[in-house]
């Protein structure tokens, strides 16, 4: 990157088709590796979108009423039902653990290793406490109130399935993202980062720009819980 | 997007990340008291999408750096996602019809 001056290339829509048609890199300035982590984030909001469309035209299309979320999710505070209580506490989890991943995200550009290792850390312990809420509100949901995936107490039968299928697949990316968050996390403290020391799998010298990497793939998590949020706990 | 291109190893000042942080709180604070309060009809589904496409929006343009990024990255990223928003639009309206169809020939036999 030292040799493109990005300050000297016109921006906005010219500085696109100049991009694109200069014969060279498209992606001018973008480590190869985050070009490919936002390929891979893309791919994934297609899988992601499946999921929606799938759910939004079968919740339109349910001839019996689907279950109403503010209630289903309703937890018992001091004997009074506090809708979508749990859900509210892991969404304040999942954006706290996406702040502190943006921390971690700018002290690697500054490559202040331990405040990006204890931001990396921090990170993680808000994700595995995300998973833990979620473990707790399958739990629930299956063994206290039925839930099934072809069928419940509530209202039409299709909201097991969507609920386990959506909710599950994102918790699958957060416990995914957990592992990777304490793997990288060890990596910035061993100054793996600063040393350049080779990776496991590869033998190119490791970066923070790693970090950044990680931390697209953590907002994404985030990003679609925004949309699961919305689309399936308040809509 | 952005006007000012940044440089890729240059930072920006904490403050920006921790108005962003303290934003998508406080937006996410909105979008429970739209349950909350029990809002129903029109008036929930449109701020619903107004929170949550807003909370997207600050994540990605700044979580994630899109604002500062070249706009070659930027439209291969941001082209997609508006056709899949169209497509979701679409099979809304398709279920509408398929749930008018499922009760008039339930119900009323197809005439």
């Amino acid at each position: 990157m030292s040799d493109l001056n990005l300050d000297k290339l016109p921006g906005g829509f010219k500085g696109m088709s100049e991009d694109i048609g200069s014969d060279q890199t498209t992606f001018k300035g973008v480590n190869w590796g985050k070009a490919m982590m936002w390929i891979f984030l893309l791919s994934d909001t297609f899988v992601f979108s499946c999921f929606l469309v799938a759910y939004m035209k079968v919740r339109a299309s349910v001839v019996e009423p689907w279950p109403y979320p503010s209630e289903v999710f309703a937890l018992e505070m001091f004997g009074v039902p506090v809708p979508l209580l749990l859900i509210a506490i892991m969404t304040f989890v999942l954006i706290t653990s996406s702040g502190t991943m943006a921390l971690a995200v700018k002290y690697g550009y500054e490559k202040n290793r331990k405040m990006c290792g204890w931001f990396v850390l921090l990170t993680a312990i808000g994700g595995l406490t995300f998973v833990g809420m979620q473990a707790f509100e399958w739990s629930k949901l299956i063994f206290h109130d039925g839930v099934r995936p072809w069928g419940n107490p509530f209202g039409a039968e299709q909201f097991g399935a969507f609920f386990f299928m959506i909710t599950g697949f994102h918790g699958t990316h957060v416990s995914i993202g957990v592992i990777f968050l304490f793997i990288f996390a060890r990596k910035v403290f061993r100054g793996d980062f600063d040393t350049g020391r080779r990776g496991y799998f590869t033998t190119m010298k490791s970066d923070y720009v790693a970090i950044e990497i990680l931390g697209l793939y953590w907002h994404f998590v985030d990003l679609v819980w925004v949309f699961i949020f919305a689309f399936f706990y308040l809509w | 997007m952005a006007e000012t291109k940044k440089d890729q190893t240059s930072t920006h000042k904490i403050g920006i990340y921790l108005w962003i942080w303290g934003l998508l709180f406080v937006l996410s604070f909105f979008s429970y008291m739209v349950d909350w309060y029990n809002f129903q009809g029109l008036l929930r589904w449109s701020l619903i999408l107004f929170f949550m496409f807003l909370k997207a929006g600050l994540i990605m343009a700044f979580f994630m750096h899109l604002f500062w990024e070249r706009y070659a990255l930027v439209n291969v990223l941001l082209w997609p996602m508006t056709a899949i928003a169209c497509f979701v639009g679409l099979m809304v309206a398709e279920g509408k019809y398929t749930v008018f169809s499922r009760l008039f020939y339930f119900f009323v036999g197809g005439a």
